[in-house]
């Protein structure tokens, strides 16, 4: 010990104290950290390939494209117990994307409503709101997905029965039943109406915001849009000679019982498993969404507010042209955390026996023992929809961020 | 930064040290250790489940006591690790259990690609239906259009897909990760069947709110062997459990139970002798003590007495022997001779 | 008159007549009036408000008190039952609680589970003295004994490379190699000092410190203390779910702090390491993580070594949570001004010196409501285990809600009420407590 002391003293002209240089620390325990993480891994490479040799399964992806010969109950492309299981894997990834996809619109929608419900200056309505969110935040999503599931089940009529709304959508134990359009020849003119219409619509934004400029009329907007986006499309499905069809669901009340209910592949299914699953995530990560909201709200300085009503805005303009611009900058990041929670929870349809990636997956992995290989192309997806989300996240956030000079 | 290269030196160093990797065959490392490990089925009655005490019974359980009482004539010598059925074979893989007796299907693949190796049937069984009695149906033929659910991570969805396809019927088809949520779809109504081995089923419909308003359709869609496995490449230790499995027919063949091995231990009959190891060196041959069959039966019981305990007619499930009688009573339980 | 000509189009040109002045604003009915009946829009809201309130309320007041059955032998007294079935959770709380754990032994989980009680207490209230003295106790001596009460302990080393002939296995030859490995250590830290001529006092004693700190571990560890040994598959219930949440927080949490250095270090290897393991563990989900630890760990390890199921999926939350963790913490450290790492390196501290005294304290207190917070969550996400087989305080339940004796109609959605409330009272109050602890560091900020 008393030599590492006297050791540093006489640092200048030891032949090893070129350790005392920082540059050359760092470098060294760089090579250090490096060798130590590579010699970890490459450990674990060859217990691993042990194992598998051992085991013998086979490394590699050829298993894809071997025939799956298991039934899933949604799939959004074509498949068949024939098909390959890379196919299979397909099927749950759009499944995950589809669940994850309406989640995030319900979750933004009825998070925006409770957000600002909790600041209404209704004390009962501010009250509900925040009810609403101690409660929905401290319960485990995995059990409301099961309370969600199961009074989804408990709700609706048996097999043999149905509901029906609006005449054309039927709901039972089986699912939402709902025409399946099917689309003729001549169904790319109303697909071509949507961009025609939107480039109608950017150009009366254009002049519309003018118009607004010269004479302090706004012009109805809103309304212009809604009636391009909805009669255009119209008007293209009559000129075009009505080239949707629509298949109904057909329901026999006659024959013996399993026979009676709703026939399979008529109209489309939306299962109860997707309902559990897209209202248990909606609800919980609206509960998030609205804290973000009400924090972005709140952060937004009262004088804008003020300011906004002493020149004559109206509440309902303040909101829109005042403080929701100003409180997105303080939003966007947190709610694209959500977003990014929402889609890593839909993995929880495993419990509920909804087909997502995990799902299928788990299932695939147990038919063939790849799990390495199953794992990569979970961790793959996840990995590549958060590095999607945060770009695309952040060049919203570029967008409205304060430019500051 | 000195400090921490340090205890992480001394944490790796350590975790080195630790690992008591013992790479002898599974049969010394058992003794060594004083226990089996045994993978066994948590929820499932009758095969594989244990009370509020903690006490594990079914007849995959005994079977593991058998094995414990073959190596070190007790019974109680076995620990019993609950497994999955997704984890089940990686758990086997992986040295975690020495054993799988967790109902699971002896199938070609499992053989092939799983590095497993089954030592024998304990249990014939084979994949069913069971359905609500009000949906008068009394054919899995007139299935066509059912919603079914079943478990995933098994045999029974593949088989079910079989099935439906061979006889062009449409289906559809809910797996659940675990039991509990697929009963509970099914007493939801959200599905009309619910397939799963016809044992199962029975062990199942116990946990239904009504039993009796459940019926198991006759159609048996698929074979299903249920027996222990090992690793492959384990010979020695494959012997044994094997053997174990025989001894246990065997027992039942020549009428040894539980009660009466210890007087016809005496008996003059040369199989008896062979069997209870007054004649013959046949279980220091597989590394054991010569009374190793005679201690399987005085611990545990035959063959029979097992079913007979566990799924019998005289308990809730009331299975049938059926296919698992012995050979000579007209079932296809067979075990090659102790000679 | 030339402002009137250019006036824009929405200055108003005339005065809006005068209103009349309020009426009450004080009291019960001013405040009502002034917070649900300010228009007629408002009135209306509140009247919806109210009338959804009570249409709310009514079937969860029947379902659970009115209509309740709170007493009963078995799934009879529930059959008929329109409400929930309490009767049952009463049979079956034990169960809840422990799991499958022996019941002559549950003692020790009654005892693990008030010294976290007692050693928790004075850590939450900000006045209370010792704090850590509590928290060394805390991290430290309460998992070690919390550990061998709940497995029993007397872990049998027997060692792993010394030649038989040397010692046979056994705790003797695990002793000599860890005598071993701790000397060379200490005699590879001396060597590397007196060539480099790097002051060694301090990481020498430290290490040895930590040496022995490890061997009396192991010592406790490997006592045979008498207690029965009870193995992991027949824990469950509350004791699962709180080992789980605990250990994963308590693992987490060293882990979290080194990533989050890891990732602000000057070093860039070290920080796109770190940067890579945090965002791919914050990448995917829970499920995926824990399917991993249960099917794909086991795959890692070399031959004959096998992780406890309950221990992988440990390691699994461990990770993940670090993770979160780091992130949590990375938050805190970019908070504490560059002043005070200035001010360290420039009385001479180093690295690590400056991190522990400086740097770290003042982080760390930063992120303590943050801290709780991913608490929360990962009490939450606790309830995923039940999904790999594990009896957690969600599996028990789902599980006894199958069981044969007490099925019934209601049984399940009695068990999800109840497991609802339970977790709600445990994450409301850990959540009031962070927004508590929150306020008060505002007002210390705040001076």
């Amino acid at each position: 010990m008393k030599s590492g002391r006297s050791g540093a003293v006489s640092a200048g002209r030891h032949p090893l104290a070129i350790f005392n240089n920082p540059t050359f620390r760092g470098v060294f325990f760089q090579l250090v950290f490096v060798a130590g993480l590579g010699w970890i891994v490459w450990d674990l490479i060859q217990n691993t390939a042990h194992n598998l040799q051992r085991a013998n399964i086979a490394a590699g992806y050829g298993f894809l494209e071997r025939t799956a010969g298991f039934g899933i109950i949604q799939t959004m492309v074509s498949y068949s117990e024939a098909s390959s299981y890379g196919r299979a894997v397909l099927v749950g990834l759009l499944n995950t994307l589809l669940v994850a996809g309406l989640g995030v619109v319900l979750a933004t929608i009825l998070g925006l409503i409770v957000g600002i419900a909790r600041l209404s200056s209704n004390w009962l309505v501010a009250q509900i709101a925040t009810a609403y969110v101690e409660i929905i935040r401290n319960i485990p999503l995995l059990l409301q997905l099961f309370f969600w599931y199961f009074a989804v089940l408990r709700s609706v009529p048996g097999m043999r029965e149905k509901w029906t709304l609006f005449g054309v959508f039927h709901l039972n134990i089986g699912g939402l039943h709902a025409p399946r359009p099917v689309f003729g020849d001549g169904a790319i003119w109303i697909l071509l109406a949507f961009p025609i219409a939107l480039g109608i619509a950017v150009f009366v934004s254009h002049r519309g915001k003018q118009r607004f400029e010269r004479t302090g009329r706004r012009p109805p907007l809103g309304w212009i849009y809604a009636g391009l986006f909805v009669l255009l499309p119209i008007a293209a499905f009559f000129l075009a000679g009505r080239p949707i069809a629509l298949d109904m669901p057909q329901f026999s009340e006659t024959g013996p019982l399993l026979k009676r209910g709703f026939k399979a592949g008529s109209g489309i299914t939306v299962i109860p498993e997707f309902f559990g699953l897209l209202l248990a995530l909606s609800i919980y990560t609206a509960a998030y969404i609205a804290e973000v909201v009400r924090g972005g709200i709140e952060a937004v300085n009262h004088g804008q507010t003020e300011a906004a009503y002493s020149i004559g805005l109206k509440r309902g303009q303040t909101l829109r042209l005042v403080v929701i611009p100003q409180a997105l900058r303080v939003i966007i990041p947190p709610l694209s955390n959500q977003y990014l929670n929402l889609t890593k929870n839909s993995s929880l349809a495993v419990a509920v026996a909804y087909p997502d990636l995990v799902s299928v997956g788990g299932t695939v992995l147990n038919q063939t023992g790849q799990a390495v290989e199953m794992v990569s192309i979970w961790m793959l997806f996840y990995l590549g929809m958060s590095i999607l989300t945060s770009l695309v996240m952040n060049y919203w956030n570029k967008r409205v961020a304060l430019v500051e000079r | 930064m000195k400090r921490f290269i340090a205890s992480a030196v001394i944490g790796a160093a350590l975790t080195a040290a630790s690992v008591s990797a013992a790479l002898a065959g599974t049969l010394d490392d058992v003794k060594a250790k004083g226990f089996v490990q045994c993978g066994v089925n948590p929820s499932l009655i009758g095969f594989g489940i244990a009370d509020e005490k903690g006490e594990w019974s079914g007849i995959d359980v005994d079977f593991c006591r058998a094995v414990a009482s073959a190596i070190f004539g007790d019974a109680t010598k076995v620990k019993f690790s609950p497994l999955n059925a997704k984890e089940r074979f990686t758990a086997l893989q992986s040295k975690e259990v020495d054993l799988l007796s967790r109902n699971t299907t002896w199938t070609m693949s499992r053989d092939s690609s799983l590095g497993l190796m089954f030592a024998g049937v304990m249990y014939y069984d084979g994949q069913g239906f069971m359905v609500r009695k009000d949906l008068g149906i009394s054919s899995a033929l007139e299935l066509s259009g059912a919603t079914v659910c079943t478990q995933t991570g098994t045999t029974t969805e593949l088989n079910l897909a079989d099935y439906f396809r061979s006889h062009n019927m449409e289906y559809k088809v809910l797996a659940f990760e675990k039991n509990e949520e697929v009963l509970k779809a099914y007493e939801d109504k959200r599905c009309e069947a619910y397939t799963t081995d016809a044992s199962g089923l029975y062990a199942e419909r116990l946990k239904l709110t009504s039993p009796d308003d459940h019926m198991i359709l006759p159609e048996i869609i698929s074979k299903e062997p249920l027996g222990p496995a090992v690793r492959q490449g384990d010979d020695p230790w494959f012997t044994v459990v094997k053997w174990t499995l025989f001894a246990l027919i065997n027992a039942e063949e020549l009428g040894l139970t539980k009660q009466n091995i210890d007087e016809k231990k005496t008996a003059d009959s040369p199989e008896i002798k062979r069997f209870v190891g007054v004649e013959g060196d046949f279980g220091t041959g597989i590394g054991l003590t010569n009374d190793w069959a005679y201690k399987i039966v005085k611990n545990v019981g035959n063959y029979g007495e097992i079913f007979d305990a566990n799924i019998g007619p005289s308990t809730k499930l009331g299975i049938a022997r059926g296919l698992n009688n012995l050979w000579s009573k007209g079932g296809i339980q067979y075990a090659p001779p102790i000679r | 008159m030339v402002m009137e000509s250019a006036s824009p189009a929405y200055v108003r040109k005339s005065f809006i007549p005068s209103q009349d002045p309020p009426v009450n604003t004080a009291g019960a009915i001013g405040w009502a009036r002034k917070r649900l009946f300010s228009s007629l829009g408002n009135s209306i809201l509140t009247i919806a408000a109210l009338a959804f309130i009570v249409w709310m309320l009514i079937p969860i007041i029947r379902f659970t008190i009115l209509d309740a059955v709170w007493s009963g032998e078995d799934r009879a007294a529930c059959a008929k039952a329109s409400g929930a079935c309490w009767a049952y959770v009463k049979a079956y709380l034990p169960q809840f609680i422990y799991g499958r754990y022996p019941i002559a032994e549950r003692w020790r989980v009654d005892i693990v589970f008030l010294l976290l009680a007692v050693a928790m207490v004075p850590m939450l209230i900000p006045r209370a003295p010792f704090k850590r003295l509590n928290g060394l106790f805390l991290l430290i001596v309460y998992p070690l004994i919390a550990f061998v009460l709940l497995t029993g302990g007397h872990i049998r080393f027997t060692g792993g490379w010394l030649p038989a002939s040397i010692a046979a296995p056994s705790a003797l030859r695990f002793a000599i190699e860890f005598a071993l490995i701790g000397g060379a250590i200490l005699l590879a830290i001396g060597a590397f000092a007196r060539l480099t001529g790097i002051p060694v006092a301090g990481s020498g004693t430290m290490a040895g410190i930590a040496i022995a700190g490890v061997a009396c571990v192991l010592l406790v560890v490997g006592i045979d203390f008498g207690l029965e040994p009870v193995e992991t598959a027949n824990w469950g219930g509350l004791l699962v779910t709180l080992v789980v949440a605990g250990t994963g927080m308590v693992a987490s949490l060293p882990l979290g702090v080194l990533l989050a250095l890891g990732r602000r270090s000057a070093m860039p290897v070290v920080r796109v390491a770190s940067v890579i393991f945090i965002e791919v563990w914050r990448g995917v989900p829970l499920i995926t993580v824990l399917f991993m630890a249960s099917v794909m760990l086991p795959l890692f390890l070399p031959d004959g070594v096998t992780f406890d199921k309950l221990l992988r999926a440990l390691i699994g939350v461990a990770l993940f949570n670090a993770a979160y963790m780091a992130e949590t913490v990375r938050g805190g450290l970019q908070a504490v001004p560059r002043g005070q790492y200035e001010a360290g390196m420039s009385i001479g501290l180093g690295y690590w010196q400056r991190m522990r005294l400086i740097v770290l304290p003042q982080a760390l207190r930063l992120v303590i409501p943050g801290i709780v917070g991913s608490f929360i969550s990962l009490f939450k996400d606790t309830t995923l285990v039940s999904i790999i087989g594990l009896f957690d305080f969600l599996g028990q339940i789902q599980t006894s809600a199958n069981d044969a004796k007490w099925a019934s109609p209601v049984t399940g959605v009695t068990g999800y009420i109840f497991a609802a409330i339970v977790f709600w009272a445990f994450c409301f109050s850990m959540s009031r407590y962070a927004a508590y602890t929150e306020r008060r560091l505002n007002r210390s900020r705040r001076r």
